[in-house]
């Protein structure tokens, strides 16, 4: 008989642990994609050692661990400029039509630790939108929030945003934007400023303001066809008229009905715009 | 056309390409299951291997798209860049957690994500390659009922992802070049 050496539920027991940790937490993970948070729980069973049973327990009754574990459970992977071409797209595609407006709220859904919202500032200021500007950036996960509200990042990782940023066919150097200190960089207070980093749930919570621009990357993949058609009602309610909603190079509005309201402006990056 | 009720997963880095290409040209033009291809690519490079072969292939290769139905009869490739998963209503889904075994996509993702969704149902097969992705994999394929099958070491161009398979399960099948394409010319 074959034996395992990595943690393995059910998808009956995952069923179970979604249940749990929504009544003692509130957290409602029952519309993510099964596969992937069975996975990241296993991870999580790995790491601490624990069996379905242990799991459970503390779910209940170790007060500490729901955060812990609603933090592991989520993907936050980023960088900044990731994708370089689609942060060339927005300047070639999309800020034409920002320059219009005389205020511009722009919302980053699943910001993650931040890096994008950044790098959306930095291009805002090369291009003379910023001062004009502001930027939400939530996600469901705080610990990535601290980070994100601190914009301190480790220097091997501005190594790679550097490349990406010039990748972007970028004006300056990403330097200009930073001061690096021992082994971090931190990004400099003028680009910092007009930002505001806050906990949002796109499952339970609803909309806090009108956007000219709401871009969610790489967030709605971890959702069902359910979840994603709630989600996308709710970046629809809270864009403006004109206004601009981003994907991750993988997320499609295809599948949905809501694509009827709005116009692709590039396929590729799934750039689309709201017009009824 | 349906759903596919049973899947068959190909996993190869280094040195699997051209097997691929050839077990693809053995398939006949009419089988039941979904087959679904994983090799390690890189995603800076837009490679267009689906475009490519299906060209040259003359048949409709896909690259798996997120929460698309798996189709009986339906080649699929792995995208460059995401871990690529099975759910459990036999959709794919994407995910962009951490690299496994240095890879992303990792072969032992998508191959235990489809052990847990396809039971006995799922197929797996392990080609020529620089690491030891897919050993994971095919382990829990054949904890969930499924068949494992491991290209021979002596004809893998690198042994290092056969030889690490067949090390940790002493119970998968090896297989010749010949014996796996014969296996999937004759796939109904």
């Amino acid at each position: 008989m074959v034996k395992l050496t990595t943690s393995l539920i059910s998808f009956a027991e995952l069923e179970e642990i979604v249940v749990l940790l929504q009544n003692a937490s509130g957290f409602d993970f029952s519309g993510y994609s099964k596969s992937s948070l069975k996975r990241r729980i296993q991870r999580i069973m790995d790491l601490e050692r624990m069996d379905v049973v242990d799991l459970k327990n503390a779910i209940i009754n170790v007060e500490s661990f729901q955060g812990f574990l609603i933090n592991e459970i989520t993907v936050n992977v980023t960088e900044m400029f990731r994708d370089p071409k689609y942060y060339a797209t927005l300047v070639s595609e999309v800020f034409p039509y920002l320059e219009t407006y005389p205020r511009l709220k722009f919302w980053s859904a699943g910001c993650s630790t931040g890096e994008e919202v950044y790098s959306l500032a930095i291009l805002l200021e090369e291009y003379g939108l910023y001062n004009r500007s502001f930027i939400y950036g939530t996600d469901i996960n705080s610990v990535v929030l601290e980070t994100a509200r601190k914009a301190i990042y480790p220097l091997k990782k501005i190594k790679t945003y550097s490349e990406n940023y010039i990748a972007s066919g970028a004006k300056n150097s990403l330097s200009d934007y930073y001061t690096a200190r021992y082994d971090a960089a931190i990004i400099n207070a003028d680009i910092r400023k007009n930002i505001l980093f806050s906990q949002h749930n796109l499952v339970s919570d609803y909309t806090f303001n009108e956007f000219q621009f709401i871009s969610c990357r790489n967030v709605l993949i971890y959702f069902d066809l359910e979840l994603q058609k709630k989600v996308f009602d709710l970046f629809y309610e809270s864009l403006s008229e004109f206004g601009f909603l981003c994907l991750g190079s993988k997320e499609r509005l295809v599948n949905h009905d809501i694509i009827s309201k709005f116009k692709v402006i590039n396929k590729e990056f799934n750039i689309y715009q709201k017009i009824k | 056309m349906p759903k596919a009720d049973q899947i068959i997963l190909i996993g190869g880095s280094a040195g699997s390409y051209n097997l691929i290409v050839d077990i693809i040209e053995a398939l006949p033009l009419v089988f039941k299951p979904a087959i679904v291809v994983i090799i390690h690519r890189n995603p800076k490079y837009s490679t267009r291997i689906e475009e490519l072969l299906s060209n040259r292939l003359n048949r409709t290769i896909l690259q798996a798209t997120d929460k698309e139905a798996i189709l009986s009869n339906t080649i699929y490739f792995a995208g460059p860049g995401y871990h690529l998963l099975v759910e459990p209503d036999h959709t794919f889904s994407l995910d962009l957690s951490d690299f496994i075994q240095f890879s992303r996509p990792s072969i032992d993702v998508l191959f235990e994500s489809a052990a847990d969704s396809y039971g006995k149902e799922c197929v797996g097969f392990l080609l020529s390659g620089a690491n030891k992705d897919g050993t994971n994999g095919l382990l829990h394929i054949q904890y969930q009922g499924g068949k494992v099958y491991v290209q021979s070491p002596d004809e893998a161009l690198i042994a290092t992802m056969p030889e690490s398979a067949i090390d940790v399960n002493k119970e998968a099948t090896v297989y010749n070049n010949q014996e796996i394409l014969s296996y999937f010319s004759r796939l109904k």
